[in-house]
């Protein structure tokens, strides 16, 4: 068996960790740049409010009913999330991390366990732990405990385990959309041939499956017989591409400031690649205007780099050529990013005859002086706060940088943001 | 630990099964002793029970050369460094569970917390009676002692300038957590 733990309307539960005042009243909290709704509170639900509405079809509502409104503070759910999932690692030999706030549980060997009893033991403990909400759902497969978890929810016992002499009976009330992988799409062409839930394609005919839908089709319907077919993912691959997007607060028309947004965006992706020990052989840059005003333009530019890096003055060059390539004037950029592409291991450096890393040594050297500045650069912006330390070309009045107006503070991160009491 | 040539007279000994002698060689390192297990019973067809109760009654130091030497003159100090220490370690026992909070008032300045104070809080600890806790009351997150006396609750400031608080069934209450630490700059 194994098991699905799942934060209950995690950036919400954030939120009233440290905020206790907010228990009980509708809560919602908004994407980047305060454009929609991401997470709500059970309150927020009920008032009917759907995931994803943008804020200003929301503004009567919240006058109306009192709904408190908070800009994402990733900062804060990201050690949020790190605490839950040490809390929960103490419960299993083995997790997998699947998102911000779901991780599955590995309970293989737990067997004569009373296991909605251990349930209830991690709910409590991470309630106590950290102050968030959980939901357990046990089952066979990653699949089944995916539907257990939905069933934890709403019955509100918070705990559920699909034992396997209960799947049919479950599975019967279980339409097809609920099942993880299945759209809206496959939903409809499914119930065309008769299948109209998770029970009856549990037990489909799999040489029809095969046939019609592929092997992932016949993958979920194994899943759904209890035999597993995705197995829990212990270590991250390594990541194949890096990507830094925002849409801007207010949309950018000038040269110069494009190229300080999407500078902003480059150096915050070289951070994360010397981070990540990584190097970039390839950018893309792109920008693109609102699909919602006027007529909609979206461009990219391409940059193959000459040696594999992860500096940011190498990557700024590159990128301020792109950034030449698709500007055009009149056009009203309302977002813009930057994908770093072909990620090898930093130790592993394929130099080249013309090194574009200028200096007066060896090219070698030059780019061990490189690295040694950027590692400085790094460490005086961790110490001192993001930012501190920047290319002038980043610009230092910034008109499209996000709105977050109200965000809370960075009450774990930051000695300044503290709770006080 | 043992040199390959103390393994070997181990060994040597085994195979005439002269037990006490193994014994007293090898008590002063029992991993070792559990460590070489199974090539002393094969070797010696000794009945492993009675061969591996460590005898105890002495203890050997067996001197741990780590250090590299070198020619020149070794520093004085390297024999003695043990590690630094962590205040982290020290005082955070379950750091997932760790927050730290900043005093605002003086309502617990007779327990040496003072206003601007940072406080170590353990959520993981239990909320006994007789613990400084950060709690919730109807919302409003406070430091103060909590006691529990003839089945009443208390809410204790240390502060004569201020009264305690009873909970009672109608308020909102909640332990947010334990203080552990108060960290005062002086």
């Amino acid at each position: 068996m194994l098991a699905l733990v799942d934060c209950n309307n995690f950036y919400v539960s954030c939120e009233r960790v440290f905020n206790p005042a907010l228990e009980g009243k509708p809560v919602v909290v908004l994407s980047n740049n305060d454009g929609c709704v991401v997470a709500r509170s059970p309150e927020a639900k009920a008032l009917g409010i759907k995931m994803g509405t943008p804020i200003f079809q929301l503004r009567d509502a919240i006058a109306q009913h009192r709904i408190q409104v908070y800009s994402s503070n990733y900062t804060l759910y990201g050690d949020m999330s790190q605490r839950v999932m040490e809390v929960l690692s103490g419960f299993t030999p083995s997790i997998e991390v699947y998102s911000i706030d779901e991780a599955f549980l590995d309970f293989s060997g737990f067997a004569g366990r009373d296991l909605t009893a251990y349930g209830q033991t991690i709910r409590q403990t991470v309630r106590q732990w950290t102050g968030i909400p959980v939901s357990v759902g046990v089952g066979a497969t990653k699949t089944l405990a995916k539907l257990a978890n939905r069933q934890a929810k709403r019955s509100g016992s918070g705990v559920c385990v699909l034992e396997p002499e209960r799947v049919e009976t479950v599975l019967e009330a279980i339409a097809l959309e609920d099942i993880w992988g299945i759209g809206r799409r496959y939903a409809v062409s499914l119930q065309s041939y008769g299948i109209n839930t998770a029970l009856d394609l549990q037990q489909a005919d799999l040489d029809w499956v095969k046939q019609r839908y592929g092997i992932v089709m016949v993958r979920l319907v194994y899943e759904l017989r209890g035999v597993s077919c995705l197995p829990l993912e212990l270590v991250t691959p390594p990541k194949k591409s890096l990507m830094v997007s925002r849409s801007f607060g207010q949309t950018v028309t000038t040269l110069a400031d494009l190229k300080g947004a999407i500078a902003t965006f480059v150096s915050r992706a070289a951070e994360k690649l010397r981070r990540h020990q990584l190097n970039a052989s390839v950018m893309t840059v792109f920008a693109s205007s609102s699909r919602f005003q006027g007529e909609y333009y979206s461009r990219g530019a391409t940059v193959s780099l000459l040696v594999a890096t992860n500096q940011t003055p190498e990557l700024l060059a590159g990128a301020m050529e792109g950034v030449e390539r698709l500007y055009q004037p009149g056009v009203a950029f309302k977002r813009a990013g930057v994908l770093m592409q072909g990620l090898t291991p930093e130790q592993a450096v394929q130099m080249a005859l013309w090194d574009s890393c200028v200096g007066e040594a060896s090219p070698l050297e030059n780019r061990l002086r490189q690295q040694a500045l950027m590692q400085t650069v790094d460490r005086i912006n961790q110490q001192f706060g993001a930012g501190t330390l920047r290319f002038g070309i980043q610009g230092f009045c910034q008109p499209w940088a996000l709105q977050s107006k109200r965000r809370s503070p960075r009450y774990t991160t930051c000695w300044k943001s503290l709770l006080e009491v | 630990m043992l040199g390959l040539f103390s393994v070997l007279k181990v060994l040597h000994f085994c195979l005439q099964r002269q037990r006490s002698v193994v014994n007293s060689m090898l008590s002063g390192c029992i991993r070792m002793y559990y460590l070489i297990h199974s090539v002393l019973c094969m070797l010696s067809h000794l009945p492993p029970d009675r061969f591996f109760t460590p005898d105890l009654s002495r203890v050997y130091a067996l001197p741990l050369y780590l250090v590299h030497i070198s020619a020149g003159f070794p520093s004085p100090a390297e024999d003695y460094i043990e590690g630094s220490l962590d205040l982290n370690r020290h005082l955070i026992k379950h750091p997932a569970a760790s927050f730290f909070v900043r005093v605002t008032g003086d309502s617990m300045i007779q327990a040496g917390i003072h206003s601007g104070d940072l406080l170590l809080v353990d959520r993981a600890l239990e909320a006994r009676s007789g613990r400084v806790v950060i709690a919730v009351v109807n919302g409003e997150l406070t430091v103060k002692r909590l006691y529990q006396r003839q089945g009443r609750l208390f809410l204790v400031p240390e502060n004569p300038d201020y009264e305690p608080l009873e909970i009672t069934e109608a308020m909102d209450f909640q332990v947010w957590g334990v203080v552990t630490t108060v960290i005062h700059a002086v």
